[in-house]
């Protein structure tokens, strides 16, 4: 009787359960990284390594998509670290950033989202073909996969391409944003991702907004502003250009 | 008063996605285009803002300090939501296109951080 009732608050109160269980993974992350690591590694990239590990169970235990919070009690991780917070917790990190910065690097900023859908749908499109897809609509919509999760169903949907296809797309966006997450704070120092141009730089390629937000992050929450302002317009360049312009491209070469 | 800062937030926050929205409505998509982009410029803009009347109390401004300040556990809860068991599952073509196109990225950021004239040791 006690865990059904106690099931039942933590369910009925699911944002609330949700502060209380990442306050909790966040401090034994952070103790984690102090013992083992000795602080080398990021208290907070440990927690978002975690928290992917959880989702990964979340999602092999329930069969759903929303990882973690597809298990009742927690749920209001769902509603915590869903788009309606997380863009409105990005948006206060503008609070006290530094004008001057943004429009130092504004234009290789704005540069660096073209290139960053033009090279990722590249590469992803060079994947398909490397993997034995051949026909350009196929080829097109893993590219723009490996763009975003939003850029590839985007492109499929428009293309015409076939679901499974599309599901191949969502998963390489899914890959990257989870990599740019994991991986940002292992390369950080060697790419030179430690200033506010760099930053720019950086989202600007990488364009996943959750991947950017997750990578910052874990590397240096200072940065979070300038990286999150060009990976706000990624999608939608990846969206303007990647059923148009890159799929005739795809097409003229593949014959 | 802290409502006042949350306020503010929430407005930048609200006007940004109205406008990304029409953006992607113009362009032909149906996604929010650049508006957290614009709302970070417009709170930008507002707290420089000169005029006495309008600057915010160093108590609403932790109305905004807060939300900074959870940012990374949101971040932490988002990681948490995310859909990584179809990621690994996908597929190996997902995975190495996904893995592939960030190792490009990743090489590409050193290039044109010096292209913009900036050391990246800095």
């Amino acid at each position: 009787m006690i865990s059904s009732i106690i099931e039942n608050v933590l369910a009925n109160n699911a944002l609330i359960t949700a502060f209380a269980f990442v306050g909790i993974l966040s401090f034994s992350t952070n103790k984690l990284s102090d013992v083992l690591t000795a602080g080398r590694i990021h208290g907070s990239a440990v927690a978002i390594t975690l928290g992917l590990v959880l989702a990964y169970v979340g999602g092999s235990v329930t069969g759903g998509s929303k990882g973690l919070a597809d298990i009742p009690v927690f749920a209001g991780v769902a509603v915590m670290g869903g788009a309606m917070l997380r863009d409105f917790a990005i948006v206060s990190t503008a609070f006290g950033a530094d004008l001057s910065a943004l429009k130092k690097a504004g234009l290789v900023g704005s540069l660096s989202i073209v290139i960053g859908v033009v090279l990722s749908f590249v590469v992803g499109a060079a994947v398909a073909v490397a993997f034995g897809y051949t026909d350009p609509v196929s080829v097109a919509t893993i590219g723009a996969g490996a763009a975003t999760y939003i850029v590839g169903p985007v492109t499929g949907t428009a293309l015409g391409a076939s679901s499974e296809v599309i599901a191949l797309s969502v998963a390489a966006g899914l890959i990257k944003s989870v990599t740019v997450m994991i991986g940002t704070p292992f390369v950080a120092k060697w790419i030179g991702l430690n200033n506010p141009t760099s930053a720019m730089i950086y989202g600007g390629l990488m364009g996943t907004t959750s991947g950017v937000a997750g990578g910052l992050a874990a590397t240096d929450p200072k940065l979070v502003p300038y990286g999150a302002m060009t990976a706000t317009f990624y999608t939608g360049v990846g969206c303007l250009l990647a059923p148009s312009i890159l799929f005739i491209m795809v097409r003229f070469i593949l014959g | 008063m802290i409502i006042y800062g949350v306020a503010l937030l929430a407005f930048c926050m609200l006007t940004g996605s109205i406008t990304g929205k029409l953006i992607g409505a113009l362009i032909g998509i149906d996604a929010n285009v650049g508006g957290v982009g614009i709302a970070m410029l417009l709170l930008l803009f507002l707290t420089n803002l000169k005029s006495d009347h309008l600057k915010l109390t160093p108590l609403s401004n932790t109305g905004i300090a807060f939300w900074t300040a959870m940012y990374i556990p949101i971040v932490v809860a988002m990681a948490a939501k995310q859909n990584v068991y179809a990621a690994l599952n996908g597929g190996a073509v997902a995975v190495v296109a996904g893995l592939l196109a960030v190792g490009a990225s990743f090489a590409l950021i050193p290039i044109l951080t010096r292209m913009a004239g900036q050391p990246d040791d800095q």
